[in-house]
């Protein structure tokens, strides 16, 4: 069977070859970097502007940008027909593609994520290392984790006053390199849709700023639902351990300071989600006033078959309603876990309306293409570009943040 | 009486002096600079469709799968042909059921899904067929937005598609307005039609011109001014597929009107 035949059903005239090629995959692509990114900039947020409201969650959000970083690989993995090759866009790039880019950006923001971590975490590093250093019976593990501590050190081993302000600083001015840089990171995955010039939806200028204003709002609901979530489990857990450790925050403490934060947090979600939607309808305004030859289509797709997904569950359910529910007064950590779950189904959908919507139609401008997700996979193809896929994809960063969590652990100082 | 250091002196001078022309001539080598031309290349290989021959038999299409080991019954093709029929409503109803690979079996339209739809004979204003292929563009998308540079464009203007290479990210399928591209179903890799490069730089026709009964389709060298089909592209009015993608193809249509998509 031909690839994309499974999951494609064509209606009216549609070029031979043409099927849906780029499936839910590259929907998680786009929203799995947008993560990435959106978190990444939340935690800059604290660290080079200084919103000191935002200190609760900007480490979490850092270690969680580093936990979804190898993940924004894997869609792409997925997606490829030959992907024992995929390496070669970073070893043979060709520059004239935007993909080619991805190497570059990729690694340059990994190194500055991981670079910063490093710094914000040398003193936990050095203190792990030390402490272990000073066991002197070892335990396989214990010996284990000193070499892991000790190496992750770097042979950096000055805590002094002096040396953690150096730290300091160097957090600081890599979080200011970070911004544009994960920025860049999303904004070319814009651009890759953006410019392909043989699709009518895809192609607009717009769609990397739209692409980064999206990616921000997704990273800071995200951010702000596994905080809320780790928040109420650590408060259970304080809740129980109370008359073990009477130095552990009481679950009051927990709670005042999780509204606190959520309540700073949303309202970043907010002013980007405004910009995002801004841009959005602008591109979609446009499209309509200028209506050039691709229009009839779109408006098809746009208003007709694809209503639902874009209008009901994009605006509607993922921007109109945790607008209201973000604005309504009085704002309970219930109701801002709902309104930031409810953001991050819009921002996929959104994703989705491109990618699947993009090739909703054949470019023959006279035909449809249905998407038929599988779910139920029948081979290594439909599991991969199926549901099943997309939720390994989707689960993965929450495992990598639980382990790295180990290691860098986000909550340490309330510890 | 010239000093043995001042005769040295002089010697080397005079080497060096003569060294510079010499080594201008080097700089100036008339050859490379000609190959260097971006005019000097002696073939560009086009194609010329002439839709008013074109019967919809699907002859070119069983000869290119054949011919490049395209699975017979895989619903993917290189070259295809398009049936194109307006109706007095205004209507244009278009289908390629196949890739018209068994030709147009009935009156019948398919409308995709299992669906055909029946159009009477007395509401047809015109009905006609378009043969499709790669438009071998001067100006490909498809090489351009390739990530490791495995499609290329040859020094005589065909792309082509380097199966080691290719990652099989669907890049260029993507990026192609004609739709020409898809993945090999044995291969996983990008596939195209290259006007049967291993055959006409053999001097040789491609195999869909081969199978044409009736001179529809016709491939040729538009660098040489004898060649027939250059006469025709430069005396006929002849047009090309979606210009206004910038993409300059170069398969050029005989009687091409406004409804073909």
């Amino acid at each position: 069977m031909v690839h994309g035949e499974a999951w494609t059903l064509k209606e009216f005239f549609t070029y031979p070859n043409e099927y849906i090629y780029w499936t839910i995959q590259i929907v998680m692509y786009p929203f799995m970097t947008g993560l990435v990114a959106g978190a990444f900039v939340l935690s800059s947020l604290y660290h080079v502007f200084g919103v000191k409201e935002l200190k609760g969650i900007a480490r979490f959000s850092l270690v969680f940008s580093f936990a979804l970083l190898p993940v924004a690989m894997l869609p792409l993995m997925l997606h490829l027909q030959q992907p024992q090759r995929g390496i070669e866009v970073m070893m043979t790039p060709h520059f004239t593609s935007a993909i080619a880019a991805f190497g570059i950006v990729f690694s340059t923001y990994g190194m500055i994520v991981a670079s910063e971590l490093w710094f914000v975490y040398r003193k936990h590093f050095v203190e792990e290392a030390l402490k272990l250093r000073a066991i002197e019976e070892r335990s396989l593990g214990e010996h284990l984790a000193h070499l892991l501590f000790s190496a992750l050190t770097l042979g950096a081993m000055d805590i002094s006053e002096h040396a953690l302000e150096a730290d300091e600083r160097a957090v600081k001015k890599l979080a200011a390199a970070g911004i544009p840089v994960a920025c860049f990171l999303h904004g070319y995955a814009g651009f890759i849709f953006g410019s392909v010039k043989a699709n009518a939806l895809w192609m607009t200028p717009l769609m990397p700023v739209i692409f980064i204003c999206s990616a921000v709002v997704s990273g800071i609901a995200l951010c702000m639902l596994t905080y809320i979530i780790t928040m109420e489990i650590r408060k259970l857990l304080a809740a129980r351990k109370k008359h073990l450790y009477p130095e552990l925050p009481s679950p009051e403490e927990l709670k005042s300071a999780e509204v606190h934060v959520v309540t700073m947090t949303a309202k970043y979600l907010v002013i980007f989600l405004v910009a995002a939607i801004t841009l959005e309808l602008l591109d979609l305004i446009f499209r309509g006033y200028t209506a050039m030859k691709s229009w009839d289509i779109l408006r098809n797709v746009i208003y007709h078959r694809d209503f639902v997904n874009i209008f009901v569950i994009q605006y509607g359910m993922g921007n109109l309603l945790p607008f209201i529910i973000f604005l309504t007064p009085g704002l309970t950590v219930r109701r801002a876990a709902l309104g930031s779950s409810l953001v991050l189904l819009g921002v996929f959908m959104m994703r989705w309306n491109v990618v699947i919507g993009g090739q909703a139609f054949s470019s023959s401008l006279s035909g449809f293409m249905h998407y038929v997700m599988p779910v139920w996979p029948d081979s290594v193809e439909t599991f991969k570009e199926g549901l099943f896929g997309a939720l390994t994809v989707a689960i993965v960063p929450f495992v990598l943040f639980w382990l790295i969590n180990k290691v860098m652990p986000v909550f340490k100082d309330t510890h | 009486m010239i000093s043995r250091r001042n005769f040295c002196k002089k010697s080397l001078l005079m080497a060096g002096g003569l060294a510079i022309p010499l080594s201008a001539l080097e700089l100036f080598d008339p050859k490379r600079l000609l190959a260097e031309k971006p005019d000097g290349k002696k073939t560009r290989w086009v194609f010329l469709v002439d839709t008013h021959k074109c019967v919809g038999c699907g002859f070119c299409v069983k000869g290119c799968k054949t011919e490049n080991e395209v699975p017979y019954d895989a619903n993917v093709t290189r070259t295809w042909v398009e049936r194109y029929v307006i109706t007095k409503d205004g209507q244009t109803h278009i289908d390629s059921p196949k890739g018209a690979r068994d030709g147009f079996e009935t009156s019948q339209i398919d409308i995709g899904e299992g669906k055909f739809e029946d159009i009477k004979n007395e509401e047809i204003d015109k009905a006609f067929f378009v043969p499709k292929l790669c438009n071998q563009c001067d100006n490909p998308p498809c090489v351009q937005v390739c990530p490791v540079g495995a499609t290329y464009q040859t020094a005589d203007g065909v792309v082509l598609v380097d199966r080691s290479w290719c990652i099989g990210c669907g890049y260029c399928i993507m990026g192609c307005p004609y739709g020409v591209r898809f993945f090999h179903p044995i291969f996983h890799v990008a596939e195209k039609c290259n006007f049967c490069y291993h055959r006409i730089s053999k001097g040789m026709q491609t195999a869909c011109v081969d199978a044409c009964a009736f001179g529809a389709r016709r491939v040729g060298n538009i660098r040489d001014p004898n060649d027939p089909v250059t006469k025709v592209i430069m005396t006929e009015r002849v047009n090309v597929l979606k210009e206004e993608y910038g993409t300059t193809p170069q398969v050029f249509y005989l009687g091409l009107t406004k409804e073909v998509k």
